[in-house]
């Protein structure tokens, strides 16, 4: 299956998607320039992390503009698997494909350290292969990760069941000392409703191999192929 | 028009140098000469009080690729694949604007190696302010960092940590050497030469400003209290645009349709079109007015010595400008050709059908001058070696001492800056920052390649030679510990003012003791940076030299850092049982005094000593490796325990007599000395690395056991220290970050 690594002028991290997709998984994988109007036949899109337009803007605001992204949208709303980490998180919640937004972190400064998330739902093709409280450990890099939305919009999406991964300590219980950047109901990661398309702050694609420090983000990536290979 | 006096004296030449560039010129030159000449003659640019001295680094081995002369030096490390590497200093900018100083830092170190056709991979610096009770120096550190992480961040290039230090010598002229490190196919690497006459000359990247005019000129003067209205002299960085700058030449030199590319640095234009040209021995004719710029009205003297950031200058080959026009294109970047390679030798400057300026390129960097300054050997120096150290107190209670040294802000954990730098972007980390040397893979080859900066600034002040002999060792120290082999090694030499006598004793000696280190432990120095003038006030810094070293690890996976990786192994010292107290952190700490002699390397023990951590990390024998630096035996002891997960250590050192002599347990604990690394045998390989460090005569003592909740250390079987690993976790981890996280609370 091939996985499509749409680029933005800025993105920093689709080298690492793709090597993730193609060296680690094995996977075929494409970059897709983002002035491209076509995904090439891809089975699963991942916006990359990474500064795009140097995020000068609000971070996204003006990636979601281009023109990649009117295919991303139709490949979503057709129930294609979309994922965005990092910065491609904020250009899908820019782009309206998933709820809510990222403010700067609480303490206002950028942040690089590995932390570790509970998995919480499995019924979405980037966590089918976890089990319900999987405990990842996995990098974040980012100034602004702190994930709010209004309180309807969160009640609505905990109700949904949108809420993939929480910032959380090592065992598993979610504390205000184990989340990094202030996030609402320490939210690293939600879907939409239609539960394929997926935005998360961690890098799971930096956690792909032993040699790294963490190979835990490998369950996220191979998520995607086993539900597409079923 | 005429130049008369004061606009020479504004320019920074002096009457010979004057009248030298009459005599290549043979009239007066125009303003735009004058401009040219002044920044390619000033200290920064030509380097001429430091040339002479430098001649006498090793600069070839058989690894090294590219010496010094091109934007960066480049080394074998097989596959055929070079690492191309180099470190620099921003420290004049960083001191009047940090955020913005310390940002174009990392810019202009990056543009350096990828104009080598590399691909940056990995980033470290090494940072030297005033004390951090300062709060000017806080806000300095607060900006300088949030600078270099705003810039590496954003473009993508992990920053793996690097080292920083306070002295109050610093506090009115902080330093910011940044070091990048790239990989590049050997028979790809790129040059900053121009050839061929009829080709074309293009500018790409950003718009060229009044920002940085005569950037080069500041960097060659010091300081005093006017050096804040300076600030227009500092350029402003854009990452985003750098970021294009970088994938967009990388992506044109697959084309092969480029003869040469340089990037626009100190001196921007003047010095890309002067330099390509005198290294191709070529001319090179360009018209200013197609350069693409900011404001309206600049002149062409502007143009041409605008120190803008992120644009670089590129030759093509005739006939192919479209291939590189399509490249460029693709990344909303658009070359402009402003002009083409001539056959005649000059560098000649247009503004539309107006030749503004015409220099024979050659004589311009052939005959820049070259300064045999007077050295004296400073007054301060004899005095301050004459402390007796053994005259002085020693602390009652060691255990305390011990504390406070892991508290102190060069000791403790640097978190509170490295985790504001993306470290791990482009999946290559295989150390995290603050483990040891900064470890990246090299992919598809399973080997990694292992860096650190190092220098120490009181060890240089109390002894010059001495001094850059230690940062030598103690750098590939440090590579080797991380089981790599060093193959290179670039140098950022950070000294005061060359025309006072003794300064340049200071540089001239601690190149002498760089030389015969990297001779010695068979390092050669690829390029690098000379930074003087770094004085406030006529209050000089300590002379810094700075090392940047490159390891190459055959295995990834094998390689140490300094973290005991479990419990009930048998710690073994390497080297002497005891180090010095002159210039040691203890020193300062205990008593306020920088004074005494650092203890002298030998070089053969330190040649000996590395071999043996790479062939004993390569083989399995050890689980760690850590050498013992500021602080001493005791804080590098507490420091393999740190971040273990809780792993205490219990040693009992034989060799510093008995419990009662306080002396020598002072120096046992907090002595500092070269050659020094505690490592963790792995279960059952005891005897053979015993043997090994035997066949290698390197010393080594098997001193106690990892294990317990305690660290403690005794001597002939009584305690002499002991605290606990939570106690001693806490006073590290909150040593630097106390200083700034009650203000963000």
């Amino acid at each position: 299956m091939k996985f499509a690594i749409v680029e933005f002028p800025g993105s920093n991290c689709d080298h690492d998607a793709y090597y993730a997709a193609k060296h680690v998984l094995g996977q075929q994988a494409e970059f897709i320039w983002h002035k491209d109007t076509d995904l090439h036949g891809a089975d699963v899109v991942v916006l990359p992390g990474g500064f795009s337009y140097g995020d000068y803007l609000r971070t996204g605001a003006i990636a979601r503009f281009s023109p990649i992204m009117t295919r991303v949208r139709e490949f979503a709303d057709a129930g294609g698997p979309v994922i965005g980490i990092c910065n491609g998180f904020q250009v899908l919640l820019e782009a309206g494909l998933l709820e809510g937004a990222l403010l700067s972190n609480r303490r206002l400064k950028f942040l690089c350290q590995h932390v570790h998330v509970r998995v919480e739902q499995t019924d979405t093709p980037f966590t089918c292969g976890a089990a319900v409280g999987q405990v990842l450990k996995l990098p974040i890099a980012h100034g602004e990760g702190n994930y709010y939305a209004a309180p309807e919009t969160v009640a609505a999406i905990e109700a949904n069941r949108q809420v993939l991964f929480r910032y959380c300590a090592a065992d598993g219980a979610v504390s205000d000392a184990a989340n990094p950047n202030g996030s609402l109901a320490a939210i690293a990661g939600v879907c939409n409703a239609a539960r394929n398309v997926v935005g998360l702050m961690p890098h799971p694609e930096r956690a792909c191999e032993s040699v790294l420090g963490s190979a835990d983000g490998r369950v996220v990536l191979e998520s995607a192929v086993a539900a597409l290979t079923v | 028009m005429s130049i008369d006096q004061t606009t020479i004296d504004e320019h920074g030449l002096n009457a010979d140098e004057y009248q030298r560039l009459l005599e290549i010129l043979g009239r007066e030159p125009t303003m735009t000469e004058l401009g040219i000449f002044s920044v390619m003659w000033s200290e920064h640019c030509s380097y001429k009080s430091s040339r002479l001295h430098l001649r006498r680094l090793p600069t070839e081995g058989p690894r090294v690729v590219q010496g010094p002369g091109e934007n960066a030096g480049a080394v074998d490390i097989g596959d055929g694949l070079t690492a191309v590497f180099k470190i620099e200093s921003h420290n004049h900018p960083s001191f009047i604007e940090p955020y913005q100083g310390a940002a174009t830092g990392v810019g202009g170190i990056i543009r350096d190696i990828f104009t080598m056709g590399a691909r940056p991979i990995a980033l470290l610096n090494s940072l030297r302010f005033g004390t951090l009770d300062d709060p000017a120096t806080r806000r300095l550190v607060d900006g300088v960092v949030a600078g270099i992480a705003g810039y590496g961040n954003s473009i993508g290039i992990p920053t793996l940590g690097g080292e920083i230090a306070f002295e109050p010598s610093y506090a009115g002229n902080p330093l910011v050497n940044v070091f990048c490190l790239g990989v590049a196919k050997a028979d790809q690497l790129a040059k900053g030469v121009a050839s061929g006459a009829g080709n074309p000359v293009y500018y790409v990247g950003a718009k060229t400003g009044r920002d940085g005019i005569h950037g080069a000129t500041m960097a060659s003067a010091e300081f005093d209290e006017h050096s804040a209205e300076k600030r227009p002299a500092v350029q402003v960085g854009d990452p985003f645009m750098e970021k294009l700058l970088l994938e967009a030449c990388l992506e044109v030199m697959q084309t092969g349709a480029l003869v040469g590319i340089q990037d626009m640095g100190a001196a921007g234009l003047t010095c890309s079109t002067s330099e390509m040209g005198a290294r191709g021995d070529v001319g090179i004719e360009i018209d200013v007015s197609l350069v693409p710029q900011r404001e309206t009205g600049m002149t062409p003297y502007e143009i041409m010595l605008s120190e803008s950031q992120e644009r670089m200058l590129l030759v093509a080959r005739q006939g192919r400008e479209a291939e590189v026009e399509q490249v460029f294109e693709k990344w909303d970047l658009h070359a402009v050709r402003i002009g083409e390679v001539r056959d005649d030798g000059r560098l000649r400057i247009r503004d539309h059908d107006e030749v503004v300026a015409e220099i024979p390129n050659r004589q311009l960097a052939d005959r820049a001058p070259l300064y045999n300054r007077s050295t004296e050997r400073p007054a301060y120096l004899a005095q301050a070696q004459q402390l007796d150290v053994a005259a002085l107190a020693a602390p009652a209670a060691l255990s305390g001492t011990w504390l406070d040294l892991l508290r102190a802000p060069v000791i403790a954990s640097k978190r509170w800056v490295y985790r504001q730098y993306d470290h791990m972007v482009r999946t290559n980390t295989v150390v995290l920052p603050g483990l040891g040397a900064g470890v990246v893979r090299v992919k598809g080859t399973g080997r990694a390649l292992a860096f650190s900066v190092d220098g120490n600034g009181r060890y240089c002040y109390l002894d010059p030679a001495e001094g850059g002999r230690l940062a030598v060792a103690e750098a590939a120290r440090n590579v080797a510990c991380a089981g790599a082999v060093p193959i290179g090694a670039t140098n950022c030499l950070n000294f005061g003012n060359p025309e006072r006598p003794e300064i340049m004793w200071q540089f001239a000696q601690a190149v002498d003791g760089i030389a015969e280190a990297c001779r010695a432990l068979g390092i050669p120095i690829t390029g690098g940076n000379v930074s003087l003038y770094n004085e406030t006030d006529g209050q000089a810094i300590y002379p810094t030299p700075v090392l940047g070293v490159v390891g190459l690890i055959d295995d990834a996976t094998r390689v140490l850092t300094r973290v005991f990786p479990a419990v009930g192994l048998e710690i073994v010292l390497l080297g002497d049982a005891a180090g010095e107290l002159g210039g040691s952190e203890y020193l300062t700490l205990a008593h306020g005094l920088v004074g005494g002699r650092p203890a002298a390397v030998d070089l053969d023990r330190e040649r000996a000593l590395q071999t043996l951590l790479v062939d004993v990390a390569r083989d399995g024998l050890i689980g760690s490796a850590h050498d013992c630096a500021e602080g001493g035996f005791a804080v590098t002891l507490a420091e393999c325990c740190v971040e273990s997960g809780g792993v205490g250590a219990r040693v009992e050192l034989s060799g510093p007599g008995g419990p009662d002599d306080r002396f020598l347990l002072v120096r046992a604990l907090f002595g500092e000395a070269p050659s020094r690394v505690v490592v963790s045998a792995l279960p059952g390989t005891r005897d053979r690395l015993l043997a090994r460090a035997r066949a290698l005569s390197v010393p080594a003592t098997v001193i106690g056991h990892t294990g317990g909740e305690r660290l403690a250390i005794s001597v002939a079987g009584v305690g002499v220290a002991d605290i606990g690993l939570v106690e001693a976790e806490q006073a590290w981890a909150n040593g630097l970050t106390r200083y700034f996280e009650a203000a963000v609370a």
